[in-house]
């Protein structure tokens, strides 16, 4: 071998930079804002529109607002008076529950929000997780309710947030087991249960919550004999709850369709009974399904709960409608609703994330 | 054998079903007599009879001429109006809007892409009836008194009782200009069709839109000149404290309005939004190579396959409008809710009434279903 050959080897300049107008912030801006002629006159305007919208909202929510003080401190017009909030925040938050009793929805609260982070953590088993959440309603109802040791509180001093969401909690967790009982009845081959299901999914489907609410609140004491009458506030869950189940049913009736005839098929070659077979192949695989949905009906029911104002319960928002009518602070109605908005606006993204995020996991995997 | 192993396999189908049908009668029954003592206890009339009693509500806003003097049958039937009219034009509104807003999410504009995004998610996670009670105190709020009143145009005025319009009067000539125009509508009907036959025998067809319109706009004008003019206006005129006369439409009607249009166009936007990006890519290449126009391209490309998939969500989102509207009773709009309510309040004969509501309701939800159900038979694929 000729060992002084040298062996050349190509060594490639570094490549340019790309041009500027194709890269960076500019690249961005022509790409993304200024494709076109449309385009261009589309961003001007949404630019105008945004520059006349967010400086008055950001000075009149911020900059011009009153943050503390008495009804005499908020004058001015120019801006919110965030001391409202804060004189009512409790009547918003807990109704007319005693003050010296507040501990009570508190530590609730708090178990409410820790069953939650379990939930969503992920860390424990569903099978651990259906059991606690029934507990923690027990336990949260023992509590604001009183009774067994603890002072009782009258029905009629709940209220605020906590209402809103007792009533929606308690709504879904019970027309839960009511919704499947409905859906499986729907999908029966046996005409005597399947039409009465029908029937009453189709008719609790067509007609709006409030005549139901008017209907638990007005026409169930004349429906129930004498000597078993309830409370408004029960006879309105009662509604809710059969509200809810019937949407509940629909979304189960779509996960029971979505599990193939094969998991039926190979269940029963291997020997399972008919309510086994629902039981432990069907429905475990059909409610995985359909648990993002689930969690848009709960998103729908908490919203929902807003209208148990029309027949006299005072929820979140019947309490902002109040405190707005208090003579001392007239005319701060926008912060109450302004207040009431960004709390069930984070309560509800906040499931519909977590909706998400279950669904980009699949069904698979969450157990 | 067979016979006997049937049987057996038959009773507890039968015993099932026959316990299910059994309890759901019983507790029918057992409503049915709790209900009859009740309302004997509480000496409350039952059956429809009300309906011809003079009733003496104050209904404020209505489509036809009310008095306090009607009947609550006639009352009802007021609310019952006033439902579907804020249901149809909010139906209408919101589908525009929705389209709009869902077309916004899709833009190759980012700025437009996240303000149609900010604006559905704002909407969709705020109860409704916040949303109306926020609608309503604006609109009051920032509306001026009767006396300085906001004049976009000559005779219209917008103040917190409400904007007020010139009410149009028809005289005699007038059905002849309906007629013309009912002439003119069949005409274009007909004129597509026959577009229709020709394009597919041909491959050309006629411009049927420009056509239309003229024959539309055309023939209904010239039987309006005709007959000289046949409309007069009822102008509103400032009277002491408020305006008389004209056509009103009040702040609890446009907050309602308002209110449903943008709540329903988020749901509306989120389905056009998901009914375009099911379009597959391949489709809008395939297009475009063809040489269509960009206009052609969405009008019989993109448009017709999102609409299969828009029209079961869609039709969804209409019965829940339909039913939406009965939040009206919280801001105070007469419609048959409120109305219904009211009634209840004042005779106590609630089962008359939300079985009224409920049957009205089902009624029009399933008008409503059966004509989405239509439309969707027609735009869907025909295989061949």
């Amino acid at each position: 071998m000729n060992q002084e050959q040298k062996t050349l080897v190509f060594t490639p300049t570094p490549a340019a930079p790309a041009p500027i107008a194709a890269t960076g912030v500019i690249h961005w801006l022509r790409k993304n804002l200024f494709s076109s002629w449309t385009n261009s006159i589309l961003t001007v305007l949404c630019i105008a529109l945004l520059a006349k919208g967010i400086p008055p909202l950001i000075s009149w929510a911020f900059i011009d607002a009153v943050w503390t003080g008495g009804p005499e401190m908020c004058t001015n017009d120019g801006g919110a008076c965030w001391a409202f909030i804060g004189a009512k925040y409790r009547i918003l938050l807990v109704g007319t529950y005693p003050p010296d009793l507040i501990w009570r929805p508190i530590a609730s609260g708090l178990l409410f929000v820790g069953v939650i982070a379990a939930t969503v953590s992920g860390c424990c088993k569903n099978r651990y997780l259906i059991g606690l959440w029934p507990l923690l309603f027990v336990i949260a109802l023992w509590l604001i309710g009183g009774g067994a040791g603890l002072a009782e509180v009258d029905q009629s001093m709940w209220g605020g947030l906590m209402l809103s969401l007792g009533l929606a909690a308690v709504g879904i967790l019970l027309s839960i087991p009511f919704g499947i009982l409905l859906a499986l009845g729907r999908q029966s081959k046996m005409v005597g249960i399947s039409t009465p299901c029908i029937g009453f999914i189709e008719l609790i489907r067509g007609v709006p919550l409030i005549t139901i609410l008017f209907m638990a609140s007005v026409m169930m004491p004349l429906f129930l004999p004498e000597d078993m009458q309830i409370n408004n506030l029960l006879r309105v869950q009662i509604g809710i709850i059969l509200f809810s189940s019937a949407y509940i049913a629909e979304v189960v009736r779509g996960g029971l369709q979505a599990v193939s005839s094969g998991q039926t098929d190979a269940a029963k070659a291997l020997g399972l009974s008919k309510w086994m077979v629902t039981l432990f192949i069907v429905l475990p695989q059909a409610l995985r399904h359909v648990l993002p949905a689930l969690i848009g009906r709960c998103i729908a029911l908490f919203k929902d709960t807003s209208l148990v104002i029309i027949v006299g319960l005072l929820d979140f928002l019947g309490m902002a409608k109040a405190a707005s009518q208090d003579q001392v602070w007239l005319g701060h109605d926008a912060e109450g609703y302004a207040f009431c908005a960004v709390m069930y606006w984070c309560i509800c993204f906040g499931m519909s994330r977590y909706g998400r995020s279950l669904e980009k996991r699949g069904p698979k995997k969450n157990n | 054998m067979s016979l006997t192993s049937d049987l057996k396999n038959q009773l507890p189908v039968i015993l099932i079903q026959t316990l299910v049908i059994g309890v759901v009668i019983y507790v029918a029954l057992q409503l049915f007599y709790n209900t009859q003592a009740n309302l004997e206890a509480r000496n409350i009339a039952s059956g429809f009879d009300f309906m011809s009693v003079e009733g003496g509500l104050p209904i404020n806003d209505t489509l036809l001429p009310y008095e306090p003097a009607d009947t609550y049958g006639y009352a009802f039937l007021m609310g019952a109006l006033n439902t579907i009219f804020v249901s149809i034009i909010a139906i209408v509104l919101s589908t525009i809007l929705g389209v709009i807003v869902g077309c916004a999410r899709v833009s190759t504009n980012w700025l437009v892409a996240k303000l149609g995004a900010v604006y559905v998610e704002i909407l969709r996670n705020i109860p409704l009836l916040l949303t109306l009670f926020f609608c309503y105190s604006v609109v009051l709020v920032s509306l001026p008194h009767p006396r300085e009143s906001l004049v976009p145009f000559e005779d219209i005025f917008i103040n917190n009782r409400g904007i007020f319009l010139p009410r149009p009067e028809f005289q005699d000539g007038m059905t002849w200009v309906f007629v013309a125009l009912a002439v003119a509508i069949a005409g274009s009907i007909f004129l597509f069709r026959k577009s229709k036959q020709l394009r597919d025998a041909t491959g050309k067809g006629l411009h049927t839109g420009w056509i239309s319109l003229a024959l539309c706009v055309g023939l209904p004008g010239l039987a309006f000149l005709m007959t000289g003019q046949p409309i007069t206006f009822d102008m509103p005129v400032l009277k002491g404290f408020n305006f008389k006369g004209g056509m009103v439409l009040r702040p609890e009607f446009s907050a309602l309005l308002i209110g449903l249009i943008m709540y329903t166009a988020a749901f509306i936007g989120e389905n056009v939004r998901s009914g375009i990006q099911s379009v597959d890519k391949g489709q809008l290449d395939a297009a475009k190579a063809l040489g269509l126009k960009p206009s052609l391209v969405m009008r019989k490309v993109i448009l017709p396959q999102t609409l299969r998939v828009c029209i079961p969500a869609t039709t969804n989102d209409y019965a829940s409008l339909v039913k939406n509207s009965s939040l009206a009773v919280a801001i105070g709009y007469p419609d048959m809710v409120s109305v219904g309510g009211t009634i209840i309040g004042q005779n106590d004969q609630a089962i008359e009434i939300i079985g009224l509501w409920m049957a009205v309701y089902l009624t029009i939800n399933l008008i409503i279903s059966l004509s989405m159900n239509w439309f969707n038979s027609k735009v869907q694929v025909v295989e061949r």
